[in-house]
């Protein structure tokens, strides 16, 4: 039986069909992506939600993503699901809450991106004068701070993970509804990419080279992902490295004041 | 002294940037950033060529250093990416085609 109501949510452009049974949860789903639901948008995937009752696994057990027969089987305490990439299709199923599916098209979406050169990214991210500029690091590095302090012409895309798409020999930045410590949707809109930085607090703002390596192992530290297959794991690692070639990345030190903005030009 | 020779495991990434060859492990996620001397052994890691012979015609000739302590450092070298599963290492010549990773320049 075809479930009864659906739901397309758009991030990255990349235009994703929920489908469910439960009008409750479809609503869920709308409040939850309010900004990147597209009704429009012909889906590139689409994947059938069965709700079950909620049980006390952990959502914070590790996640297990795997290939087997084409298929990607992605569990978790809290969920289970599969996508067929080359049909189009998955299922999930998983307790009525927003947490599992966010988990779930997250790791959809980093697999989606090995495939095509870009990645997810820990960063914060912004639009300013059309160019997109990231700031990546750890927990505690800043990407909440600097996304806090910056100006009222600066379009905010997220504090927490962005979504780099290989587009025309470049790089877009796009936003996302996935939100950090400032637990603010970003803005569904996106930029060509001009810098990304790794951020360090300090006593002063300041701007320095960083070496390719060092580059490269930030960006394998920061980009989400989760599958173990070894294939995708060269491809994000030669996505890495594409990317610093043709991406300024830099160490920017900052004091937590909007000073640092006039930096970020 | 037995002869030892080298070659890339399969489950490797690498890639020449910048003039430095980093090196990631698809089994494990290790990443590995190799300097010059060591770049040449790994670029000359084919699995039919004897260590000796690397450090003796490559190392020794592009970079003023002799033989017993580059032989030394190569041996060390060897044995770090070895336990990693990155190099394999074996007293006779691996069949061909030898392990083939994906790398890029």
């Amino acid at each position: 039986m075809s479930s009864s109501y659906h739901i397309t949510v758009a991030i990255g452009g990349m235009p994703i069909l929920l489908h469910t049974q439960d009008d409750s949860f479809r609503r869920l789903l709308a409040r939850r992506y309010a900004g990147f639901v597209d009704s429009s948008a012909p889906p590139r995937f689409e994947f059938e939600i069965e709700l079950t009752t909620p049980s006390a696994s952990a959502s914070d057990d590790d996640v297990r993503v795997e290939m087997r027969n084409g298929t990607w089987r992605l569990r978790r305490g809290d969920f289970r699901a599969q996508w067929d990439p080359d049909a189009g299709r998955g299922s999930i199923r998983q307790s009525a809450n927003p947490y599992s599916i966010d988990s779930v098209l997250r790791i959809v979406h980093t697999l989606i991106l090995a495939r095509e050169g870009g990645f997810l990214l820990h960063s914060a991210g912004a639009i300013r004068n059309g160019r997109a500029f990231l700031f990546s690091g750890v927990s505690g590095a800043g990407k909440t701070t600097i996304s806090r302090l910056a100006p009222p012409e600066v379009t905010l895309l997220t504090d927490e993970v962005s979504y780099i798409r290989r587009v025309d020999g470049g790089y877009r930045a796009c936003g996302t509804p996935f939100v950090g410590e400032l637990a603010r949707v970003g803005e569904n809109c996106s930029a060509p990419l001009q810098s990304l930085f790794f951020l360090n607090q300090g006593p002063e703002n300041k701007i320095e080279p960083m070496a390719k390596s060092e580059c490269i192992r930030g960006l394998m530290r920061n980009i989400l992902f989760f599958a173990g297959d070894a294939e995708l794991v060269t491809n994000v690692f030669q996505s890495a490295c594409e990317f610093v070639e043709r991406v300024p990345v830099q160490r920017l030190t900052f004091t937590p004041d909007s000073r640092v903005w006039s930096l970020v030009q | 002294m037995s002869a030892k020779y080298i070659a890339k495991s399969a489950g490797i990434a690498s890639r020449l940037l910048g003039g430095e060859m980093m090196i990631m492990s698809a089994v494990d996620s290790t990443f590995f950033t190799l300097n010059p001397v060591a770049t040449v052994i790994w670029q000359a890691a084919d699995g039919r060529t004897p260590l000796a012979e690397i450090v003796s015609q490559r190392v020794c000739a592009e970079f003023e250093i002799d033989f017993d302590t580059a032989h030394r450092d190569a041996e060390d070298f060897v044995e770090e990416l070895s336990s990693h599963g990155i190099l394999l290492v074996s007293e006779r010549p691996f069949p061909e085609p030898s392990a083939s990773p994906t790398e890029a320049a």
